[in-house]
C-alpha cells in the first residue's frame, strides 16, 4: 500500500445532480445557488449539475424537474469563482444534441454514464465531448455487476474513444472496500498513466468513505461525494467526512474542512425533504446490489398498491434490473398487489 | 402466385426477414444480397434456394428485371440505404426500409399502413424496434382522445443490441420520439431506450406513458389499446400487455412485453422480430395489392420525400 501523504485527490460533489433523486429534481435556483456559491467557496474542485438522470432526464418515466437543465446551468455557472461544473449524460437518455446545449451554457466535464457492460454506446457522445474540448470521463455504472478486468475492459473502450477519466461507480451502493482496490487497481493496470480514474459511491451499507479512500489508495485521483450526503438511496459519500479522513491521512485536497462542513450543515441539511440516513429500504438496495435512485419510486409505489417497498426492490434485484428501469417498478409494485389479493382469495 | 422480392442485407435481420418470407403465401424471397462472402444469412440464403451473392447491390441489381423484382427490403444501414434506394427505385421496385435512414415516411403496419397503400409509396421506413413496439399504443390513445405527450421506455438485452444501434444510440431516441409524433399523433414524443445485460437474457419490455388532453376516457382508451395489441399480435403472436392500462390523473401507462417468433433472432430479441415482422406484413401488403392491382408503382415521384 502506498504511503497516503504522497497523495492528492480532487473532490466533486453530487448534491446538484445525484442529490436531486432525493429532491424529486425540485431543486430551486435560489438554493442551487446557494449550495453551489459555497461548494465553491470550501474549495470544491468541481460540482455536477443536472437532472438526477443526467441530460434529457426530465421524463414521466424518472420525473420532471422545477427548472431546464439548460436554466440550472445558466444560473448557477457564471456564479462561481473556481469550482468547475460537470453534467452528466447517459446514453439512451440524454443525446449529443443536449450536450450541445450544456456546452454552451459553460460546461467544463461532460460524464457520459452507460451501464459497466455497455461502455459501446458511449461511443458517439465522448467523441463529440473530446471534439468540444470538454473534460471528459467515462462513467461506468453499477460496477459491481462486472469483475475487475471486465470493468477494466470497458474502460479501455472509453478511452479509447477519447475519454481522460474512467470512473468506477458504485451505484448500488453494494461494492466492498476489497472490490473497490480490485477494480480500481485493474483500470490502473490497462488504462494509460495520464488517464486519471475516479470513484463515485453510495452509503448503502456506510462504506462511503471507506470505499473512496481505498480507491484513493489504489490509484483514484477524483472521489465524488455530497455535502451532508444528499444523493439517491442512503445518499453518496459524505463528503465533509471524507474530507475529514483524508486531512488525518494526510491525503491533500483542496477542501476547507470547515467551510465544507457549514455548507452541509447550514446550506444543504436545510433543503432536505427528510434526512438521508440508513433506513431499511437503502440498506437492503446496498446488500442486494440494487440500483440507489429506485427507493422512493419503491416507496411511493409501495404506498399506493398497499405492498412493501422492501418485496419491490428485492424483486427488482432478482429480475437483474440496471439503472434507467424505473418504469418496471410500477408493474412489480402491481404484481406483489395481485399476488396479495390471490392469497386473500386462495 | 406471389411477388418475387429482394432482400439487402445479409446480417441477423436480413436473415430473420428470409425465414419469415419463405412462410409467406404473398412473397418469394429471390436474392439475398449481402457484401461479406463468410456471412452466415448468405450461406442459410444459399441453402434455402435463393440467389445469394456478397458482392453488393449492384451485383443483383442487373437481374432484377428478369426476376421479376417488385419489392425490395433493405436491412443494411443508414449510411448506405439512400444509395441502394436510389438504384432499387430506378428499377421500379417498392422499398421497404429496416435502416433508420428515414428518406420514405415512416410505416407502422397496425397505424398508417393502409394509408401508404392509398398513396402508393415508394419508399417506407419501419422507425425502429421501440417505435413499431409503441407507436401501436400512442396511436390507440390518440384514437380516443388528444395525446399532448407521449414517452416510451424500451428495454432490450444487450445482446440483442448489435454495433450499429451502439455506434448510434441517439439515433433509436431521435426517430422514436419523430415516430410517437408523426405516426403515433402525440404532440411531443420522447424515447428511452435501456440496455439490460441479464443472463438468460430478458424479453424486450416497452412502457408506453401518455399524457391526454383533459381527463383520459378509461373505459374507451382501454378498449382501443386491447383492440390494437389484437391488431400487432397478428403479426407478431409473443406482443403482449403486462397489465391493464394504469391511469393516474391524465396519464395513462401501458407496460408490453415482447417474444419473438426465434426464426433466426433467439425469442428474447422481440425488438428486432417485431422490426422483420412489421416489414414483412408491410412487404405482404405491397404484395396482395400489386396482385389485386390496385397497386402500382408511382411514375412521378420516384424519389421518394
Amino acid at each position: 500500500m502506498m504511503s497516503t501523504s504522497q497523495l492528492k485527490v480532487k473532490v466533486h460533489d453530487m448534491c446538484l445532480r445525484d442529490g436531486m433523486h432525493p429532491k424529486q429534481h425540485q431543486i430551486s435556483l435560489e438554493q442551487m445557488h446557494s449550495i453551489a456559491t459555497g461548494l465553491d467557496e470550501a474549495g470544491v474542485d468541481y460540482i455536477e449539475v443536472t437532472h438526477g438522470d443526467g441530460l434529457g432526464g426530465a421524463s414521466i418515466n424518472y420525473g420532471f424537474p422545477a427548472f431546464s437543465d439548460e436554466q440550472y446551468l445558466r444560473h448557477v455557472i457564471p456564479a462561481l469563482k473556481n469550482t468547475k461544473v460537470s453534467v452528466l449524460l447517459i446514453p439512451g437518455i440524454g443525446t449529443v444534441e443536449d450536450l450541445q446545449i450544456a456546452y454552451e451554457c459553460g460546461i467544463h466535464t461532460v460524464r457520459v454514464a452507460t451501464l459497466c457492460t455497455e461502455a459501446d454506446v458511449s461511443e458517439q457522445h465522448i467523441k463529440r465531448a473530446q471534439e468540444l474540448k470538454l473534460d471528459t470521463v467515462g462513467f461506468l455504472m453499477m460496477a459491481h455487476m462486472i469483475d475487475p478486468a471486465g470493468l477494466a475492459e470497458q474502460g479501455k473502450k472509453m478511452e479509447g474513444y477519447g475519454a481522460n477519466c474512467i470512473y468506477c461507480t458504485d451505484s448500488a451502493g453494494y461494492m466492498l472496500p476489497e472490490d473497490v482496490t480490485a477494480s480500481i487497481s485493474a483500470l490502473r493496470r490497462v488504462l494509460r498513466p495520464e488517464t486519471e480514474i475516479g470513484f463515485h459511491g453510495h452509503h448503502n451499507l456506510a462504506l462511503g468513505v471507506t470505499n473512496s479512500i481505498v480507491a484513493v489508495q489504489a490509484g483514484a485521483t477524483r472521489i465524488d461525494g455530497s455535502a451532508a450526503g444528499l444523493g439517491a438511496g442512503a445518499g453518496n459519500t459524505p463528503l465533509e467526512a471524507f474530507v475529514a479522513v483524508c486531512k488525518r491521512m494526510q491525503i491533500a485536497t483542496n477542501v476547507d474542512l470547515y467551510k465544507i462542513m457549514d455548507v452541509a450543515e447550514e446550506r444543504v441539511l436545510p433543503i432536505m425533504d427528510r434526512q438521508i440516513r440508513l433506513d431499511r429500504d437503502s440498506l437492503l438496495i446496498g446488500y442486494t446490489g440494487v440500483y440507489s435512485t429506485f427507493l422512493l419510486f419503491a416507496q411511493r409505489a409501495a404506498a399506493k398498491y398497499g405492498v412493501s417497498s422492501r418485496d419491490i426492490l428485492a424483486e427488482m434485484g432478482r429480475r437483474k434490473t440496471v439503472g434507467g428501469q424505473e418504469d418496471l417498478i410500477e408493474e412489480v409494485a402491481l404484481e406483489l398487489q395481485q399476488a396479495q389479493r390471490n392469497l386473500v382469495d386462495a | 402466385m406471389k411477388i418475387n422480392c429482394a432482400l439487402i442485407g445479409s446480417g441477423n435481420i436480413g436473415t430473420d426477414l428470409m425465414y419469415k418470407a419463405l412462410r409467406s403465401d404473398w412473397l418469394n424471397p429471390v436474392w439475398m444480397i449481402g457484401v461479406d462472402p463468410d456471412s452466415d444469412g448468405l450461406a442459410k440464403a444459399h441453402a434455402a434456394g435463393l440467389k445469394a451473392t456478397h458482392e453488393g447491390l449492384d451485383a443483383a441489381l442487373p437481374h432484377f428485371k428478369a426476376d421479376a423484382i417488385r419489392i425490395a427490403f433493405d436491412a443494411t444501414s443508414a449510411y448506405v440505404h439512400a444509395e441502394n434506394s436510389r438504384k432499387t427505385l430506378a428499377q421500379s421496385v417498392f422499398m421497404i426500409d429496416l435502416t433508420p435512414a428515414a428518406i420514405g415516411p415512416f410505416c407502422v403496419p397496425p397505424v398508417n399502413l393502409e394509408q401508404h397503400m392509398q398513396s402508393q409509396t415508394a419508399n417506407v421506413n419501419m422507425v425502429s424496434c421501440g417505435g413499431q413496439a409503441t407507436i401501436p399504443i400512442v396511436a390507440a390513445v390518440s384514437q380516443v382522445q388528444p395525446v399532448a405527450y407521449a414517452e416510451i421506455i424500451a428495454t432490450v438485452a444487450s445482446k440483442s443490441a448489435g454495433p450499429g444501434t451502439r455506434k448510434n444510440i441517439d439515433e433509436f431516441t431521435r426517430t422514436t420520439a419523430l415516430g410517437l409524433e408523426r405516426v403515433g399523433g402525440a404532440k411531443k414524443g420522447k424515447a428511452i431506450i435501456i440496455l439490460n445485460p441479464a443472463e438468460p437474457p430478458l424479453l424486450m419490455r416497452d412502457t408506453v406513458h401518455c399524457l391526454t388532453e383533459g381527463e383520459p376516457d378509461e373505459a374507451r382508451i382501454t378498449a382501443s389499446i386491447k383492440a390494437m395489441v389484437a391488431q400487432v399480435q397478428r403479426y407478431v403472436p409473443g406482443y403482449k400487455l403486462k397489465q391493464n392500462p394504469v391511469f393516474d390523473g391524465k396519464r395513462v401507462s401501458v407496460f408490453l412485453e415482447v417474444a419473438g417468433l426465434g426464426d433466426y433472432l433467439p425469442k428474447y430479441a422481440g425488438n428486432l422480430d417485431i422490426m422483420t415482422a412489421a416489414a414483412l406484413q408491410t412487404g405482404e401488403m405491397f404484395a396482395q395489392r400489386l396482385l389485386e392491382g390496385t397497386l402500382s408503382f408511382p411514375s412521378v415521384r420516384t424519389e421518394a420525400a
